[in-house]
């Protein structure tokens, strides 16, 4: 093995930076699924009775199902029953400002270097941190509210908002959708909400962290974001988790709808911890997220930065139902160690003149496994539908692995399809060249990588590509010229 | 400032050069020149420290440091520079960018500041004219859709960016047309000093018309077999490297 490929190794192999675990006491249900537990879940939670019908509809029916096995993804067998489903910190009652959350709660986010306060104050970001199932800090609520925007976690949007989660809940990725979506249906424990009302652009860029703490408890996030006519609003999403040795089980599920007129940004970093050198441990993180451009000239964008989990599971899909209407997606997804990644989208195109754009940028390292699996669908009746997909691979080292499978599936003959691809290895080359200008070849490495990923990262908001960048250890490429 | 004793270099197991020394003091520009396969390009890239060219014997002494303990952006670092004979393209990262990494992590090793944004392009501006070339190229992605031509103008620029105490020139001139060979060359002249050294690597003579050497070394079969004056070029380029091959191959026989 020559000795950049060592360097590579030594490089790649870096341990996971953000693993610690709180010691804040938990509120858990005991381990185990059946009707009673989520009768539990939903009165833990206050829940109206159309929720827990839903959450009971949703369980029957994941009863039926069986787990998809399709995915290019090596896993033992999941024990459903071992999970506990719902854990709150306890913190007594919920708390009405950052003054009364528990100083532990905000050092965690500290540590993570998402400090609240100042986030509040210097971004101008409003916040809904997350921490296990319940949401225990939101911020800039009511700056929102002299909008009319609507921006809270799930919970409180049943209790404040209930005609607009029955009205759009279950209806972008139904609860009999897939195995993973009909279990977070069923036990879903938080998440965020937001509704933009007609003609109003969201002033900010909203975010939530999410954070899996408590031991052996799956997170089941449900986040449900709508755009009314006209609206615009771009929503960041970040991640990071505690080490610990089992793997835990991450099936959350997301919901765009777009109306007319109306344009969503959907905006990702997902760090979960990715097991050890050795492949132990890590997140299994199996994620349905959908948006539906559901009026004219809507238009929803996904951006993904996925460099955690010891398994991803995850196709943000588009439906483009409305004639003219957009649907992006734009994608970094990097697997190190033992991680194996099965990414991609759909793009289902339904009215006329619609456009998809998908850019999907694979990193493997280590003996990292990464996949992309898209599939792009022209309907009958959407004519003049185009679309343009490109999918590249890196490979760092020569026991990592890239595959690509993009299916096609065109019914009108009007259609533009174009799709490119490409696997290329880091260069011995290249990173002799940086080094003979001085610089050394951990920062040649991530500047290689980084140049890599420039089409996906462009498209992510200013702060978020600054964290994607660390992510990928790289110092900030394109702050000048 | 340079002293090259005794060098022998392998690449796997075909032993490459076989015991090259060399003398270079600050101000002074040398020319290798030889045929094909002779060595030049192998000498050029022990000298940068690139993976693969496995030193046997001899030694590499820099500026007082011993070069061959030294990785390669430490060389760099120290004041080496290598023009690439086939540029590398690093997609995605933009020219400037680059540079400005490269040029802040030297003066970072100098113990000097590095610059910000506005110096930078300030100082980038003025020495793109040296070499004519376009603005457009620094926001693109290093060397990539680059021609020929801009490749090795790039290379000049950046050597004028990060002001070398050594600079390699590996085929500079190959595959530039006579234009950019003059610009090329003008270049080069205007970054020649007293306090820095200038290696040429060249296969053809047509180089040294413009960029006129101190002394010319001619290698053949991984060692110097003969050294003089510009004028040597000059007779290479009218009787070949057929002149010196036969030469050296009697001089072989004469010595055993």
């Amino acid at each position: 093995m020559s000795s950049t490929t060592e360097k590579i190794q030594a490089i790649t192999s870096q341990e996971y930076k953000y693993g610690f675990v709180t010691d804040i006491e938990a509120d858990t249900v005991p381990c185990g699924l059946s009707e009673d537990v989520i009768r539990l879940i939903s009165s833990k939670k206050n829940e109206p009775e159309f929720m827990l019908e839903w959450r009971l509809k949703s369980y029957r029916h994941w009863l039926t199902m069986k787990e998809p096995m399709w995915g290019n993804v090596h896993y033992p067998p999941i024990d459903y029953q071992a999970i506990s489903y719902y854990s709150a910190p306890k913190t007594g009652s919920r708390p009405k400002s950052l003054e009364e959350v528990d100083p532990q709660l905000l050092e965690t986010y500290e540590k993570l270097g998402i400090p609240l306060r100042e986030r509040e104050l210097l971004a101008g970001v409003a916040v809904d941190a997350v921490f296990d199932s319940v949401s225990v800090a939101t911020t800039f609520k009511e700056k929102l509210a002299e909008l009319g925007i609507i921006f809270c976690s799930f919970s409180d949007a049943v209790h404040h908002h209930p005609d607009l989660v029955r009205r759009y809940l279950g209806t972008v990725v139904p609860h009999t959708d897939n195995f993973f979506a009909a279990l977070n249906s069923a036990v879903f424990s938080d998440g965020s909400f937001c509704y933009v009302p007609k003609g109003v652009r969201c002033p900010m860029e909203l975010s939530t962290y999410f954070r899996i703490n408590a031991a052996s408890t799956g997170q089941f996030e449900r986040t449900l974001i709508v755009a009314d006519e006209g609206a615009n609003v771009s929503y960041l999403e970040g991640c990071t988790a505690p080490m610990r040795d089992e793997n835990q089980l991450h099936a959350a599920v997301v919901e765009l709808v777009a109306l007319n007129n109306a344009s969503i940004k959907y905006s990702t970093v997902q760090n979960w911890y990715p097991g050890d050198k050795d492949g132990k441990g890590g997140i299994y993180n199996f994620v349905t997220k959908r948006g539906k451009c559901l009026g004219v000239n809507s238009r929803i964008s996904w951006t993904q930065v996925e460099t955690g989990s010891a398994i991803t599971w995850k196709y943000p899909s588009c439906l483009l139902i409305g004639d003219n209407s957009v649907g992006e997606f734009y994608s970094v997804a990097l697997t190190n160690n033992y991680q194996q990644a099965d990414t991609g989208t759909k793009m289902i195109h339904m009215g006329k003149n619609t456009r998809s754009t998908i850019v999907s940028k694979g990193i493997s390292a280590g003996h990292g496994q990464n996949t992309y699996r898209g599939m792009v669908k022209i309907l009958k009746g959407a004519e003049n539908a185009r679309n343009f997909s490109r999918c590249d691979s890196l490979l760092l080292g020569d026991k990592c692995g890239a595959h690509t499978f993009p299916y096609i599936e065109v019914k009108n003959p009007t259609a533009q399809m174009e799709h490119e691809a490409s696997t290329s290895k880091i260069g011995e080359d290249q990173i002799f060249y940086c080094q003979q200008r001085g610089i050394d070849s951990e920062a040649a490495v991530s500047m290689i990588v980084n140049g890599f990923c420039k089409e996906v990262f462009r498209e992510l908001p200013m702060e978020f590509a600054v964290e994607a960048q660390k992510l990928l250890g790289v110092s900030l490429e394109g702050s000048v010229g | 400032m340079l002293e090259i004793r005794n060098l022998h270099a392998r690449i796997e197991e075909n032993e490459i050069l076989r015991g090259i020394d060399l003398s270079l003091a600050a101000g002074e520009v040398h020319a290798i020149m030889g045929p094909n396969g002779s060595g030049k390009s192998t000498l050029a890239n022990v000298l940068a420290g690139r993976e693969g060219f496995h030193v046997t014997e001899g030694e590499i002494v820099f500026d007082g440091q011993n070069l061959l303990e030294m990785p390669p952006e430490m060389r760099a670092r120290a004041g080496i520079f290598l023009g690439f004979q086939y540029p590398v393209e690093i997609p995605g990262v933009s020219n400037m960018y680059f540079l400005k990494t490269a040029l802040n992590a030297i003066r970072k090793h100098k113990g000097l500041e590095e610059l910000d944004a506005i110096d930078f392009l300030q100082l980038a501006k003025e020495r793109m004219r040296l070499v004519e070339m376009d603005e457009s190229l620094m926001n693109r992605a290093v060397n990539e859709g680059f021609s020929g031509g801009e490749k090795k103008r790039n290379e000049v620029f950046q050597m004028s960016i990060l002001e070398p105490r050594l600079a390699i020139l590996d085929e500079t001139d190959s595959g530039l047309d006579i234009d950019a060979l003059k610009i090329v060359a003008h270049g080069v002249n205007t970054l020649r000093s007293p306090d820095r050294a200038i290696l040429l690597v060249t296969h053809y003579q047509r180089l040294l018309n413009y960029i006129v050497p101190d002394r010319v070394h001619v290698l053949v079969d991984g060692r110097i077999v003969k050294s003089g004056g510009k004028e040597l070029a000059l007779e290479l380029e009218e009787k070949g490297y057929g002149w010196v091959e036969n030469n050296a191959a009697d001089s072989r026989v004469a010595m055993s």
